[in-house]
């Protein structure tokens, strides 16, 4: 079997890959955190600490997988399982390389954007079946907070589909042969980078698992192994939204010649999640009116702005 | 419009450049059991128990430090040596109850008991925690090096009578009618 696209050799290789960048993620966001924060971070098991991402895998799979008995059974269990599956899914249509990919499909933009709403899912039942005040307001807060971003995330793209003129993001990719997209679509870029924050909830938009008002948020009652679904669905959220961005705005694989095109991809999408991470360190979470406010007074209309202005553009030339 | 886009973009770019900058600059930690911290003299640690310069047991047992600790983690039994010298006959301190407050430090007539630097004291069993007089008493005498009490207070021992401290006069003949 050949590394091309779509072949087993390559699908195997992008699940491992991603999984295991993901868990990794769990140490680099620690490490690289402390140092925001003057601190040095888990640095004793292993070189490095590189192993802290094993011992952490060992405590969480030998933790009580505990259901509470007032939860709803099916949807509680399906709730962790949901968030996985639905970003895994995303990374399909992912362009990683030339000849690594799963699928090379037409609608790659829209499939991403689908399967981001249904993340939604997983928060909504988590907090839901957990019958938990806290994880209900967590859960209120994500559906809210996600149905909204999600708007705006599709409209900031359209600008980026109208250039390339294609829904396929390998055609994105090589529509930016000349010229990145971020410069002639900067302020896509950057609305498409809070709703991406927005959409994996990370920590400038974590209001739905903020932790210093409501515990846990949707993820309170959730413990062992289907806590760790969550925590590393979030991480994968967060690789899959940097490869986005990557794939979308800074031309994905390409790159001077002296470096595998998956190099690049990696570096790109590296620089997005350590990008990430900064904003984690340095950003407050902002209140939740203020969040939704934000978003439907002033992203909204900006991104409607950017498409009308990048439309004239189009036309005009 | 302006003062949206400041509050709420540039303001965040300046913060992520400051923190961003923080990756350059050494950090505030001590890796511990690698790297010892330094520990102040007056840093209030593991209790002993002192002697004074002639060796002798400068506690008298008079239980002061017992009634200020605030946890109840000191038990002492006081006796007596033929010379009327009081001292304890046993000490004990809990510290897996002890808050290192320092009220027995303060509350002692005789500089006794003292806190030192050390704070290692972790240990896997719990009885282990209690400490006799045997494993607090030091041999030398502790941050006080001159101080002896029975030789500056007043108290009557044998081969000491009244009056006979250090900085003190005799006591008084309240029966004779000089001056």
């Amino acid at each position: 079997m050949a590394l091309e696209i779509g072949s087993g050799l390559t699908i195997g290789l992008i699940l491992g890959v991603v999984i295991v960048v993901a868990a990794m993620l769990i140490w680099v966001e620690r490490r690289l955190l402390s140092f925001w924060q003057e601190r040095l971070g888990p640095n004793r098991v292993g070189p490095f600490g590189l192993l802290q991402v094993v011992a952490d895998m060992i405590k969480i799979f030998t933790k009580e997988d505990w259901v509470p008995p007032f939860a709803d059974r099916l949807s509680f269990v399906i709730a962790p399982a949901i968030i996985m599956i639905v970003i895994l899914l995303s990374f399909a249509v992912i362009p990683f390389a030339p000849n690594i990919g799963v699928v090379d499909s037409n609608i790659g933009v829209l499939f991403v954007l689908a399967m981001a709403s249904l993340g939604a899912y997983s928060v909504m039942l988590g907090g839901l079946s957990s019958d938990n005040k806290y994880a209900l307001l967590g859960s209120l807060r994500a559906a809210a907070q996600m149905v909204s971003y999600e708007v705006f995330m599709g409209i900031s793209l359209l600008g980026v589909v109208a250039l390339s003129g294609s829904f396929n993001l390998r055609t994105i990719v090589e529509a930016q042969e000349g010229m990145w997209f971020v410069i002639p679509q900067f302020v896509g870029f950057v609305i498409f980078l809070i709703a991406g924050v927005a959409e994996s909830h990370r920590l400038p938009f974590d209001i739905p698992e903020a932790e210093q008002e409501i515990c846990a948020g949707y993820h309170t009652e959730y413990s062992g192994m289907k806590f760790g679904m969550f925590f590393v669905g979030e991480y994968l959220g967060l690789v899959l939204v940097s490869s986005l961005i990557t794939v979308l705005f800074f031309g994905g694989w390409m790159g001077p010649a002296f470096l595998p095109p998956i190099i690049w991809f990696a570096a790109k999408a590296g620089v997005f999640i350590a990008f990430f991470i900064l904003l984690r360190a340095a950003i407050p979470r902002p209140r939740y009116d203020q969040l939704m406010s934000y978003g439907w007074l002033f992203l909204l209309p900006l991104s409607l702005l950017n498409l009308l202005i990048t439309g004239v553009v189009i036309l005009s030339t | 419009m302006y003062k949206l886009i400041k509050d709420t973009l540039i303001s965040q770019v300046v913060t992520l450049w400051g923190v961003f900058m923080k990756l350059f600059t050494k950090a505030d930690t001590v890796q511990y059991p690698d790297e010892q911290p330094y520990m102040f003299p007056r840093w209030r640690g593991r209790i002993i128990l002192s002697r004074d310069p002639d060796g002798e047991e400068r506690c008298v047992a008079c239980n002061l430090c017992a009634v200020a600790c605030p946890v109840d983690c000191i038990a002492l039994q006081k006796a007596e040596k033929e010379d009327g010298r009081w001292y304890p006959e046993f000490f004990r301190i809990n510290f897996s109850r002890c808050i290192m407050c320092g009220f027995c430090e303060e509350a002692c007539p005789t500089n006794a008991i003292q806190l030192t630097p050390d704070f290692e004291m972790a240990e896997y069993i719990r009885q282990d925690m209690v400490w006799e007089k045997e494993d607090l008493l030091i041999d030398g005498t502790g941050k006080y090096h001159d101080y002896n009490f029975y030789r500056v207070a007043g108290m009557q021992i044998k081969n000491k009578d009244k009056g006979e401290a250090l900085n003190e006069a005799p006591p008084v003949d309240v029966r004779s009618l000089l001056p």
